[in-house]
């Protein structure tokens, strides 16, 4: 490899950008050399998803100048900038499930012979491309829609690398993986590195931006506030940037003994496809945190009590009467309430409004007569009370950032009066800010005495939230750990000793 | 982890085909144990007219339906074909070739019309290629009372009764027709573009498909397919006919082929060959039913459970592939 040119590859200078009047992005500067990885953090709604779509040719910029590759650039589109050579891979995949990998990648150029699409050259250069990135195991020829999550985001990065990217933009490339996929995709991102290819990475992961950047730049409120090296930064400091608040006070206190009530819930040898034997008692007053890998049946047991794909064997009792949860309506009829982990596509109607989002559920359950003006003022009251920032309440979800899309949610399920909520990854993908709001929110649940289930990859989370953590392995209860436990004890039982030789 | 998601993408044998050859096994007995033969010369050759008229606008259908579209003006463009076929023609030899190209001209036109409502002017296909058929069903109705032209005896000949064997000419159209779809979608860069639009329109504009272009593009070829149906039908019925296109439901028809075919009427996956089994799937139970004897309201309702029971059992099969 020769030595990297002395000019970055990207250079943006003083870009502003305004919607309808309102500043999103102010006098912003920032470079990124080839092969280095530069990192952009900041809460959501501080303009990093706007910097990246002016960055990939989405938007224009009011102000300022794009530099790509020595010469100053205004693109008219996304296809302007792909062609320039900027990639990027959004949160949510641009692929098509029903087609193969290779015409995935190379979907809009296909490469032609004699007129016609050659097949066989695009398999073939497909997988040539990926065994570049060092993916050998994956098939050209498999259907996209087959694929697992980490798989997928490798074709989408094969995908802007078949366009020759020379900058790579990745927007919470993380935020849909298992912890074991991470690894591989640090890997990709080294060798990507390698390649002199320089990457713009957005994640609200801070562990990760440290493990991958070399510099870091710290939006809040459309401005640039500081671009650190890596080393030379801490997290806590890195998050006083952003927030202006310490990491330590991220956590609400956790229940008092006393404050924790009979078994609400109570599972003995519960289990359906895919659980076998669970035990488990869910107390009142209680945050009970489930920990594990993905697909350890973490989500499968939130799913079985809330009747989605119910228990099959095994006793369910509900304040020590015996229940058969065999529906979500008999679930949220028994008091229970269930958070989704896909919030997009399970959670939220995106085109009704926020306060249709929120009746949603009391609508469906309870029968009109018992008071429609009574419920929409209750309703709007939880939206106000869980602080709903910078929308109304007529505008559609869809407009709103994921950590008020989550709220609305939230006030979905308190207008019914939840006995027992189950939250499945209730802060993924959500900035700083409403993550802790939605932390005191679990909390204050509780101590009003709810009982609350909580699923979560994010392991300080899980630890921080936790008056008990049950931790999930192949679909049965592979061991319980009292609050205060250790990252690493999570972390063993959910990969077993067995396994440990092979982390 | 899991070798199992890593097998090549298999493209399997379509389901219709199965359900096509059950149908015909237990029909030929059926229709054996009432004393007929379903398979001798004059119902296979009736199965396969029937096929042929159906199966040209079903391909055609499948275009604009696999890229999430859908045309439901299909029918009166056959009706408004076979008028300027026969009247073009009006009885001479000579005029074979231009009617079909006045014929295809047309077409074409109304399928650009429809593309561009749909695409440029952002109207639901359903209701804009509903409103384009009825605006044809004004003119038609306003102008013709009854048969009108003469086809040229040559093509009434060759297209609408020539055969060879058992196989009339007009089915070997469809399947040239089919095999020319079958080779734009899957080797030209329009076919693989068509589908990525029916797929996800985003997807497919984010990685530089132009998306109008393509979606017009299919219109066209549509109504173009519906063109030649109306030919095949001018030279069968030996004039042109404002209301056989109606009548013989072609609008719907061609729909449920394309389903029952496996094309998700969502768009982005399925394909011609599909199209064909379904196709020859109705024109059997046509045959088998008129062997019977069987009654026509009656029949009507054994289409409809068919249709139903297809969709259903590929909403199954959608539900196991997701879990």
């Amino acid at each position: 490899m020769s030595d990297p040119p002395p000019t970055p590859l990207l250079t943006l200078r003083g870009i502003g950008k305004s919607f309808l009047g309102v500043r999103v992005l102010d006098d912003v500067d920032l470079d990124v050399a080839p092969g280095e990885v530069h990192a952009v953090v900041g809460e959501n709604g501080a303009g990093k998803s706007t910097l990246m779509k002016i960055v990939s040719g989405g938007y224009a910029p009011d102000g300022g100048t794009v530099e790509f590759a020595g010469a100053t650039r205004t693109f008219r589109g996304p296809r302007d900038a792909q062609r320039a050579g900027i990639g990027i891979i959004h949160q949510e995949f641009n692929l098509l499930p029903e087609r193969t990998v290779a015409e995935n990648v190379y979907l809009g150029h296909e490469p032609v012979r004699r007129g016609l699409v050659d097949r066989r050259g695009m398999v073939e250069r497909t997988t040539r491309l990926l065994a570049s990135i060092g993916e050998t195991t994956l098939p050209a020829d498999a259907r996209v829609g087959q694929l697992g999550v980490a798989q997928q985001q490798v074709v989408e990065i094969a995908k802007a690398l078949a366009l020759d990217a020379r900058l790579l933009i990745m927007d919470e490339p993380t935020a849909a993986l298992a912890d074991h996929e991470v690894e591989l995709l640090y890997g990709l991102v080294r060798r990507l590195q390698e390649r002199g290819i320089g990457l713009l990475y957005v994640s609200h992961r801070l562990a990760e931006v440290f493990d991958l950047s070399s510099r870091i730049t710290v939006l809040k409120d459309g401005r640039r506030v500081t671009t650190v090296d890596t080393e030379s930064t801490t997290a806590d400091e890195l998050v006083r940037h952003m927030v202006g608040r310490e990491l330590s006070s991220y956590y609400p206190d956790r229940a008092a003994p006393e404050d924790r009530g009979p078994v609400r819930l109570n599972l003995r040898d519960a289990g359906n496809r895919k659980l076998r034997d669970v035990n488990l008692q869910l107390r009142a007053g209680e945050v009970l945190g489930i920990g594990g890998l993905q697909g350890s049946g973490r989500s499968a047991l939130a799913r079985a009590i809330f009747g989605v794909s119910p228990f099959t064997t095994g006793d369910v009792t509900l304040d020590d009467r015996p229940v058969r949860l065999r529906s979500p309506r008999t679930a949220m009829r028994a008091g229970i309430a269930y958070v989704t982990e896909d919030r997009k596509g399970e959670g939220i109607v995106p085109r009704q409004s926020v306060l249709d989002n929120a009746l949603l559920a009391s609508r469906a359950v309870f029968a009109a007569r018992s008071g429609r003006p009574a419920r929409t003022a209750r309703v709007r009251e939880l939206l106000a009370a869980v602080e709903i920032r910078g929308a109304g309440d007529d505008q559609e979800i869809r407009f709103l950032s994921g950590g008020n899309q989550q709220k609305v949610v939230l006030a979905r399920w308190l207008a019914l009066n939840p006995r027992i909520l189950l939250f499945d990854e209730p802060t993924r993908g959500i900035d700083v800010g409403a993550k802790s709001a939605i932390h005191d929110l679990v909390r204050r649940l509780a101590r009003d005495g709810a009982a609350v289930l909580m699923i979560s990859s994010d392991l300080p989370e899980l630890l921080g939230m936790s008056d008990r953590i049950v931790v999930m392995r192949d679909g049965h209860v592979a061991g319980e750990l009292p609050a205060g436990a250790t990252e690493e004890e999570v972390v063993a039982l959910a990969v077993g000793t067995a396994l440990e030789t092979t982390a | 982890m899991s070798a199992l998601s890593l097998l090549p993408a298999r493209r399997s044998v379509p389901g219709v085909f199965v359900a096509l050859t059950l149908t015909l096994t237990i029909g030929w007995l059926v229709v054996l144990l009432d004393g007929g033969q379903l398979f001798n010369q004059s119902t296979t050759v009736s199965l396969l007219h029937v096929a042929a008229g159906l199966g040209l606008v079903a391909v055609g259908q499948t275009l604009v339906i696999l890229g999430g579209s859908l045309d439901l003006s299909v029918a009166y463009v056959i009706s408004l074909s076979t008028l300027v076929a026969a009247e073009t023609m009006n009885g001479s030899d000579g005029a074979v070739l231009p009617a079909i190209g006045l014929v295809l001209v047309v077409s074409a036109g109304v399928g650009l019309l429809n593309g561009l409502l749909v695409t440029r002017f952002r109207v639901n296909a359903f209701i804009a290629t509903l409103g384009v058929g009825l605006l044809l069903k004004g003119y038609l109705d306003n102008g013709y009372d009854g048969p009108a032209g003469t086809t040229a005896p040559s093509l009434v000949q060759a297209l609408g009764y020539q055969r060879i064997g058992p196989v009339p000419v007009s089915f070997l159209l469809l399947i040239a027709v089919t095999a020319a779809a079958w080779f734009a979608l899957s080797r030209t860069r329009f076919g693989h573009h068509l589908v990525a639009v029916g797929g996800d329109p985003e997807v497919a504009r984010l990685s530089g498909v132009r998306n109008d272009r393509v979606l017009v593009t299919a219109h066209v070829l549509c109504s173009m397919c519906a063109g030649l149906a109306g030919i095949y039908l001018a030279s069968r019925l030996g004039s042109g006919a404002p209301r056989v296109g109606t009548e013989g439901l072609y609008d719907l028809e061609s729909i449920a082929a394309v389903v029952i075919g496996g094309t998700a009427l969502a768009g982005g996956r399925g394909g011609v060959i599909g199209t064909v089994g379904g196709v020859l799937l109705l024109a059997s139970i046509d045959a088998i039913f008129n062997q019977l004897e069987v009654d026509a309201f009656f029949k009507q309702v054994i289409r409809g459970v068919i249709i139903i029971a297809a969709v259903a059992v590929y909403a199954r099969r959608a539900m196991r592939k997701a879990a």
